[in-house]
């Protein structure tokens, strides 16, 4: 194991290092997913999948929450720990909880309505927890493109910002989507819940104070 | 009229309707050997095995049997595999999960199981399950049958018309209604300890759906003796209706002159009716009802008025407003 000094210059490799074990996480469920559907769990256990649809979206939705908890939860530790690097992790861990979602989503249009655009609107107007899951991908959207540097120096610090606080909306949406789809046993969606408000009152207590922000 | 070199099929003999399989689509014989070999494997496997003997009556050599895999509504009609109909339950005694019955339902003791039969009825009385069903022929009927969640599959149960039943039990005229109620004991039902519902499981039919012939007393799944995640040692089913109407592990049978409160119908009155018959244009409230995914495929098929079965159960409601009756 290196040791950490911590400054600037000493954190770029454990930072390479953090960021491929990143990817590799991430990927993870993927790998799982496939693996459960395709080789019948060789790798990950698990038995014969009956509703092979409904383990894709149960497991892409999920992952794309826990992942965007994770996003949620680096600003909170980073001012916790005042390791400063940690801000570089959000773009690719907010870009994987797009990805999920994304995933998510085309299979809701593809294995639910065959990309009948028409059927996929009529199913979002009329059912409230479709609504808001559709709403909280949409929002996805204008972050995951504009989460590069380029994108943040062409908007302007504030304004980009402002922007990307649309993940609060996103994160409360999804449970929301999460709990309204549920029949009766409530209890998955609301430990997500609870979570997240955890995740909400932790970002609050540590807070920049405004007085203290440079100019 | 079957029978063919090359092709073979159990003749549904007990179908004096015969109100879905017809000689259209028969069985060739490499679907036959497929199935066959599939329940060779899951006898092996001794899932089967167990259950027939932990079961209330063993069933005999139709364990073997091949059932007829042809199609109830066009060719894409195939059996649901004897792990997706005995591993995928919703039975929330045993837990809320899928797979949840077929791993707290391993054990579940049917012994002595007797069912008390009562209300407006000629002799109230509890009966010991093997006197109940004595002398009934079990039948085999291949049912499509629909979760009011959107998933389907085809089942080849075991068992004999509920009529048969009612005709042994002698109600009165004032029985308007037949009532259902499940085992109530948390011990051996461990779903029970969690108020997810309000326990025991209910359910009920009108005198005219529980007479109907397609309205069937199931002992049975796939030849043999009904495991307890589908409801052992007997269970309803009703199959132009949503899967809940069917009643598990029964032990208690009410006639009743006016409608039973049923469990989902009490727990969530605005999405669960009483009646809950399939119909693809009363949805849901939180979803579509037009459309359903049969288990293991991919892409949703259009749910049939009436689960398909129209033609044989339509008259019953011909007046009735079933966006009202849900």
């Amino acid at each position: 194991m290196a040791r950490f000094r911590f400054g600037p210059m000493r954190w770029t490799k454990p930072m390479r290092w953090i960021k491929v074990a990143i990817w590799l996480a991430a990927l993870l469920p993927l790998l799982i997913l496939v693996d459960r559907i395709f080789l019948f769990g060789r790798f990950s256990g698990g038995g014969f999948v009956d509703d092979p649809v409904e383990l894709i979206q149960h497991w892409t939705g999920t992952g794309a929450l826990v992942i965007l908890f994770v996003t949620l939860s680096i600003t909170p530790l980073r001012r916790l720990s005042g390791y400063n690097k940690l801000t570089t992790l959000r773009r690719p861990i907010g870009l994987f909880a797009f990805f999920y979602a994304t995933l998510h989503v085309l299979s809701y249009f593809v294995f639910d309505h065959r990309l009948n655009f028409g059927a996929i609107l009529q199913d979002v107007a009329e059912h409230n927890w479709v609504l808001v899951g559709f709403a909280a991908w949409v929002l996805l959207i204008p972050m995951a493109v504009t989460s590069t540097s380029g994108w943040i120096r062409r908007m302007g610090g504030k304004k980009w910002t402002r922007l990307h606080r649309s993940i609060y909306a996103v994160a409360v949406l999804g449970v929301l989507h999460f709990l309204w789809q549920v029949k009766l046993e409530t209890s998955e969606p609301l430990i997500y819940g609870a979570i997240l408000l955890v995740i909400f009152a932790v970002r609050f207590l540590t807070r920049k104070k405004k007085l203290s922000r440079p100019a | 009229m079957y029978s063919s070199a090359r092709k073979t099929i159990i003749e549904p003999m007990y179908f004096k309707k015969a109100p879905d399989l017809t000689g259209a689509d028969i069985t060739d014989e490499k679907l036959f050997m497929n199935r066959r070999a599939f329940i060779a494997k899951a006898s092996a496997a001794g899932v089967g095995g167990a259950l027939v003997a932990g079961g209330v009556f063993a069933r005999n050599d139709r364990d073997m049997r091949v059932v007829s895999d042809e199609v109830l509504s066009g060719l894409d009609d195939d059996l649901t595999p004897w792990e997706t109909v005995t591993g995928y339950n919703n039975f929330y005694e045993f837990g809320t999960g899928k797979e949840d019955p077929a791993r707290n339902a391993q054990g579940f003791k049917t012994d002595n199981w007797e069912v008390k039969v009562d209300g407006e009825v000629e002799e109230e009385r509890t009966w010991n399950l093997e006197e109940l069903i004595d002398g009934f022929e079990v039948e085999e009927r291949i049912y499509r049958h629909r979760c009011v969640e959107g998933w389907s599959m085809v089942v080849p149960w075991n068992g004999f018309p509920l009529k048969s039943l009612i005709e042994r039990l002698k109600p009165t005229t004032q029985a308007n209604y037949v009532e259902f109620t499940t085992l109530l004991d948390n011990r051996r039902m461990p779903g029970q300890l969690s108020p997810v519902l309000p326990w025991p499981y209910v359910e009920g039919l009108r005198m005219d759906e529980a007479l109907n012939p397609l309205t069937l007393m199931v002992t049975g799944v796939y030849g043999k003796t009904l495991p307890p995640q589908n409801g052992a040692p007997i269970r309803l089913i009703v199959p132009w209706k949503y899967g809940f109407k069917g009643g598990k592990s029964i032990v208690r049978i009410r006639f009743t002159k006016r409608q039973p409160r049923t469990t989902w119908n009490e727990a969530i009155p605005r999405e669960y009716g009483f009646y809950a018959n399939v119909n693809p244009e009363v949805n849901h409230p939180r979803w579509s009802q037009a459309t359903e995914r049969r288990l293991g495929e991919f892409f949703r098929r259009e749910t049939l008025m009436f689960n398909g079965y129209e033609e044989e159960v339509g008259s019953m409601y011909a007046d009735m407003d079933l966006r009202k009756y849900y």
